[in-house]
């Protein structure tokens, strides 16, 4: 790790503008950004801890009866959290089947998010809940957040404070762990909401995450695995990455399989 | 002779724990030296390529840092092999040079290039940044058999990639009679087979402190080695040039090795070196992800082979023909992995009269390949027991009958097999209808019925496996090449009050011998445990020992430790004697007493060792030393050269359940039934089976170091390399482990070494295990790692 500032500010003014600086990056609980640091695949000259906004903290109920999460809400309060759990439960499930207890318990959705891993899980739900994003500057639409392999619609120094997600009628994850990183080698988000079936899929896209119209076309007929296809069309599998944990083939079929699944 | 719970036998919770599970443990990256400054190696990132120039000029500017050096600036040896094997024309295998710094060239992704000696870590890494290194990149050779087929050499030394051609034989009209024996047997079964490629991974990465005192000219090398006294000898005699009486090698607490820390590597040949240099000492750990690309790897085989039988199913002949990947440099035991612990094990626990076995060792740009946790032998084992199957299989016979209708019998011993070894004593049936009734496998067909009903494949797979530990015979393997004697060496030193102190060449990094080899000196002196210390791992307290490997560290090393005792008890016998004014025939020792036969008189072993110190009346020696009289103290030490190599044997037997949609594999049950000769500490031997099960799961379902052809390692940390995790092994109800005994027929303690045991039968037990799941599917090879990804494919191949 090389020499870098730090700062901890308290206000989220105060955090833009030391943001705003070159060269400067945003830490929230640091699982993803300090191990590149080390690796010095990213060098910063300023460190913008957001540990101590408030503003980015804590999990509520807004209100067109919707789940907000602050940004620095960690992966294991989500897990464990009431009002997830009664209104979002496969929310509070994706995020305990997240990395381990110590990531759990460090890294958090809004790092997540910004970070957009292409087998990161927080992207499928936020996606296939027709969530949105927050930030110091706007609302930022699902539909238009993510921007292929770690990267998002956020400006640079653009702060995430809340995440919103409304309530669906029924919504479900299922993810197949790659083997040695558990991250998602397939993971599957479907959710009947009031906008309709939308089904996201992360870990498999070469591009990061997406949606995948002929799967929300099928569950919208009839929300249940008995009608997910056996097979998608090749369309889907041409967007799919190849690499030494699987093909193609292999990820589409992972994707019908955790549909079908019971 | 020992009743105080603590002799051969007793599960005795492991003294070293304490130190290891609270933090307290002294690992080398712990060790700081007054003055001390940072090493960083600033690695290759090509396979192949020239050196066209290095300009260091900016970095050795740059701020903290104290020297860096290249392979020009270092004057040595290069980093030797152990050892020499002859190939089939009788030629020495070819030993391209191995210099601790590249010179002119790189021959793998992390072939170390500089290092950077600096105040600080970070200052060495920045400076390094600075260095700027001039490569021609060449087209590097990574895949084995194009390497062979000719081209683009590795090195001009080794012409084809061919570091030798090798055969063993038994017959006499060698391969020829071999092929005519097949040719003439009623059946035959052929496979190819992959023998995975593994990063060792041990807990504690690679470190070494190189620390040049310059007041007396010694050099001290503080390092993470199971054989300090061969990293001496080799370091000293070969690369640099130190006699040994200055040049101490310590291996304080080192966490865990599994055969990765046998050799000698660059790294602690520099940091000595450079520590004269500078005139400071000099430090360095391994990042993880160096480890991947710095750390011997292991296994790598590509093997051909074909089993023949007669009419009533008897194995006739076995060929083999394998392709051994030796990397891109001979690491300290890598030629001698795939020939001699590798083809002298092709006899497996079967009686089959006819072997041949062709190893081609080949060169390629990837790190050098080397013993691991079985070395060889897992190698042997697997294409044995995966032919073994398939031969049942092909010829639709019981694959426990078969394997029952080959065995070598109880009474055979010593058996002779035809490829050198003989095995000195075992008993296979009795450890497979042990492992059939623990594992249920008859009532298998209920379980697989269950599982079919949740839509789950359930399949069952058996191995029978033999090794060859408690290396070695020193004149066996001296014919055979190795450069090294295989001995141990103990002293026992019993203090005047009665503790002892016991100084053993063998290594613990892991293995717990601080409590079985106490447990031994419990047993024969009588003492209890926390009267008795176990020193290892330096040079300059311990004698000459050859180390922790090939689980030799209790046939061999615990062996020299009971042979001192012996002197042990027997001097003290005769210092109780003259104590009790007794005849020493007539002393007998039991529980820590002396006592002469057929009186009340009596010596506790305290008072005889006092006594030894305070020699107040003893007779003196004359002057001439005629063996009269007494000598002083009570200190002895043994050198112990094995007569043969020991035997474990036993059968695992493995239960899996397949999802046929995700090709996920979950190990429902292992249960397995070892030979590992007489158990000191049955806990340790359970501990130990235990974590090898873990590796051989790792092996056959989820390990893979993997190379793309530019020779860059695809799977170079954790999250691409998968290590096996507790759930990844079968639930407590599941893993069942238990013993058979058959005493090793040649030491005196009966200990054949259970260190290896679980890396050698576990994976085809597993890979058979995961065959039958699919087989009615149609599904009939799959070659380790068996993924989820490998898994569903082949289901997908085989549903066309
Ligand atoms: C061993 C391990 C296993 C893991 N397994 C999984 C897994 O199974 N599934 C999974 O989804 N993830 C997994 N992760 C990733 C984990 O979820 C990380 O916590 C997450 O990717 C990043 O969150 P963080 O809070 O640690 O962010 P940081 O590492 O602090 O930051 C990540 C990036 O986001 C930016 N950032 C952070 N917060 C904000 C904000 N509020 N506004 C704008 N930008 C911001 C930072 O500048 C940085 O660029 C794993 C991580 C590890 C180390």
């Amino acid at each position: 790790m090389k020499t870098f500032e730090y700062h901890k500010p308290s206000s989220l003014d105060d955090a833009a503008k030391l943001l705003a600086q070159a060269d400067a990056v945003a830490l929230a609980g640091g699982m993803t950004l300090l191990p590149v640091m080390k690796q010095r695949l990213n060098s910063p000259s300023v460190v913008v801890d957001l540990a101590a906004l408030e503003d980015l903290r804590g999990i509520r109920e807004n209100e067109s009866k919707g789940v907000v999460l602050g940004a620095m809400t960690t992966h294991a309060e989500v897990a464990g959290d009431a009002l997830v759990r009664e209104k979002l439960p496969a929310l509070a499930e994706l995020a305990a089947g997240i990395g381990d207890a110590q990531v759990r318990n460090r890294g958090t959705v809004g790092g997540s998010l910004a970070n957009n891993d292409p087998a990161a899980d927080y992207p499928a739900a936020l996606l296939a809940l027709n969530g949105s994003v927050h930030t110091n500057k706007r609302e930022i639409a699902a539909d238009d957040f993510f921007a292929g392999l770690f990267a998002t619609a956020l400006e640079e120094g653009e702060i995430i404070r809340h995440l919103h997600f409304p309530i669906p009628e029924k919504a479900g994850y299922k993810k197949f762990p790659q083997p040695a990183s558990l991250y998602a080698l397939v993971g599957v988000f479907a959710a009947k909401t009031n906008g309709g079936v939308r089904v996201a899929v992360t870990g498999a896209g070469s591009e990061g995450v997406f949606r995948v119209p002929e799967l929300e076309e099928a569950l919208g007929k009839d929300f249940s695995p008995e009608s997910v296809p056996e097979k998608l069309s090749d369309g889907v599998e041409e967007k799919l990455l190849n690499d030494i944990h699987g093909s193609p083939q292999y990820r589409a079929a992972l994707i019908t399989a955790l549909l079908r699944s019971p | 002779m020992s009743d105080n719970g603590h002799g051969i036998g007793a599960p005795v919770k492991r003294v070293e724990d304490f130190r290891f599970l609270t933090g307290r443990g002294t690992y080398t990256d712990d060790i700081n030296r007054p003055n001390q400054t940072c090493a960083f190696f600033l690695r290759s990132p090509h396979a192949r390529a020239q050196i066209k120039s290095i300009d260091a000029a900016k970095a050795k500017s740059a701020p903290g840092v104290v020297a860096v050096f290249t392979g020009g600036d270092m004057q040595c040896g290069g980093i030797p092999c152990g050892w020499q094997v002859t190939d089939k024309n009788g030629e020495p295998m070819k030993e391209p040079p191995h210099p601790p710094l590249a010179k002119d060239k790189v021959s793998h992704v992390g072939d170390q290039v500089a290092v950077v000696i600096a105040e600080s870590l970070s200052a060495a890494k920045d400076a390094a940044e600075l260095i700027a290194v001039d490569y021609e990149v060449q087209t590097p050779v990574v895949d084995m058999e194009k390497a062979i087929a000719g081209g683009d050499v590795v090195h001009e030394e080794a012409p084809g990639n061919l570091c030798y051609d090798w055969e063993l034989c038994t017959a006499e009209g060698g391969a020829k009679e071999v092929d005519d024996a097949i040719a003439n047997s009623a059946h035959s079964v052929s496979l190819r087979i992959v023998n995975n490629r593994l990063a060792p991974n041990a807990m504690e990465p690679r470190a070494a402190i190189g620390d040049y005192d310059l007041a007396s000219g010694e050099y001290t090398l503080y390092t993470t080695s199971q054989n300090p006294h061969v990293i001496r000898l080799l370091m000293g005699a070969f690369v640099l040039g130190i006699p040994e009486h200055k040049l101490r090698v310590v291996a304080p607490d080192v966490g865990g090795g599994f055969g990765s820390k046998i050799f000698h590597y660059a790294e602690e040949a520099v940091v000595t070196w450079a520590s004269a240099q500078i005139k400071r000492p000099v430090k360095w750990t391994a990042e993880r992800s160096e480890s991947f690309v710095s750390d011997a790897h292991g296994r790598d085989h590509i093997t051909d082979v074909t089993l023949a039988l007669d009419a009533e199913h008897k194995f006739t002949a076995l060929k083999v023909q394998t392709l051994a990947n030796m990397g891109a440099y001979l690491s300290t035991f890598a030629s001698c992995v795939p020939t001699y612990l590798y083809a002298t094990l092709l006899a497996g626990v079967y009686t089959t009269p006819k072997i041949c076995a062709g190893v081609k060792a080949v060169f390629t740009n990837t790190v050098p390949v080397d013993a691991y946790r079985g070395a060889g032998r897992p190698e042997a084992t697997f294409l044995l027991e995966r032919i073994v199957e398939q031969a049942a299989r092909k010829l639709g016979v019981d694959r426990v009958e078969l394997r029952r209708k080959n065995f070598i019998a109880p009474d055979a011993f010593p058996y002779q097999t035809p490829v050198a070894l003989q095995y000195d004593s075992g008993d296979y049936h009795s450890s497979l209808e042990k492992a059939l009734a623990m594992s249920d496998w008859e009532g298998f067909a209920a379980r697989k019925k269950e599982s079919a009903a949740n839509g789950k494949l359930r399949g069952i797979g058996i191995s029978t496996y033999i090794e060859a530990c408690g290396i070695a015979p020193s004149a066996v393997v001296g014919s055979l090449g190795a450069r090294a004697g295989l001995f141990e060496a103990a002293t026992v030193r019993v203090h005047p009050t009665g503790s002892v102190t016991v100084f053993t060449g063998s290594h613990s990094h892991g293995q717990g011998h601080e409590t079985t080899f106490a447990q031994i000196v419990a047993e024969k002196l009588g003492l209890p445990m926390e009267n008795i210390s176990i020193v290892h791992g330096d040079t300059a307290k311990v004698p000459f020992g050859m180390g922790t490997y090939g689980s030799r560290s209790l046939a061999v090393g615990g062996e020299a430790i009971s042979r001192a005792l012996n002197k042990i008890a027997e001097k003290a016998r005769k210092i109780a004697a003259h104590l009790m004014e007794a005849d020493a025939a007539d002393v007998v020792f039991a529980n820590g007493e002396f006592a002469v036969k057929g009186t009340d008189k009596k010596k506790a072993f305290a008072e005889v060792s006092l006594a030894a110190y305070v020699p107040h009346n003893f007779p003196h020696k004359s002057a001439h030393d005629d063996g009269e009289g007494l000598e002083p103290g009570l200190e002895e030490q043994a050198f112990y050269d094995p007569l043969n190599f020991t035997y474990p044997a036993g059968c695992h037997i493995c239960e899996v359940e397949v999802e046929p949609e995700t090709g996920a594999v979950t190990v429902a049950a292992l249960t397995t039934v070892d030979d590992v000769g007489r158990v000191i500490n049955p806990m340790i031997v359970e501990g130990q089976v235990h974590g090898g099960l873990a590796q051989g799961v790792g092996q056959a379902l989820l390990e893979r170091a993997f190379y793309d052809d530019n020779g860059q390692l695809l799977s170079g940390s954790m999250m691409d390399y998968t290590l096996p995790r507790a759930k990844d092994m079968p639930p407590l109800s599941g893993l069942q482990t238990a013993t058979t005994e058959t005493l090793c027929a040649h030491n005196s303690l009966g200990v054949k070494g259970v260190g290896e045991t679980g890396t050698i039968g576990s994976p085809p037990a597993v890979i058979n295990a995961v065959l039958d799941a699919l087989a009615e599917r149609g599904v009939t090879d799959i070659q380790m790692p068996a993924t989820p990804f490998r898994v569903w494919s082949a289901l997908q191949e085989a549903g066309k």
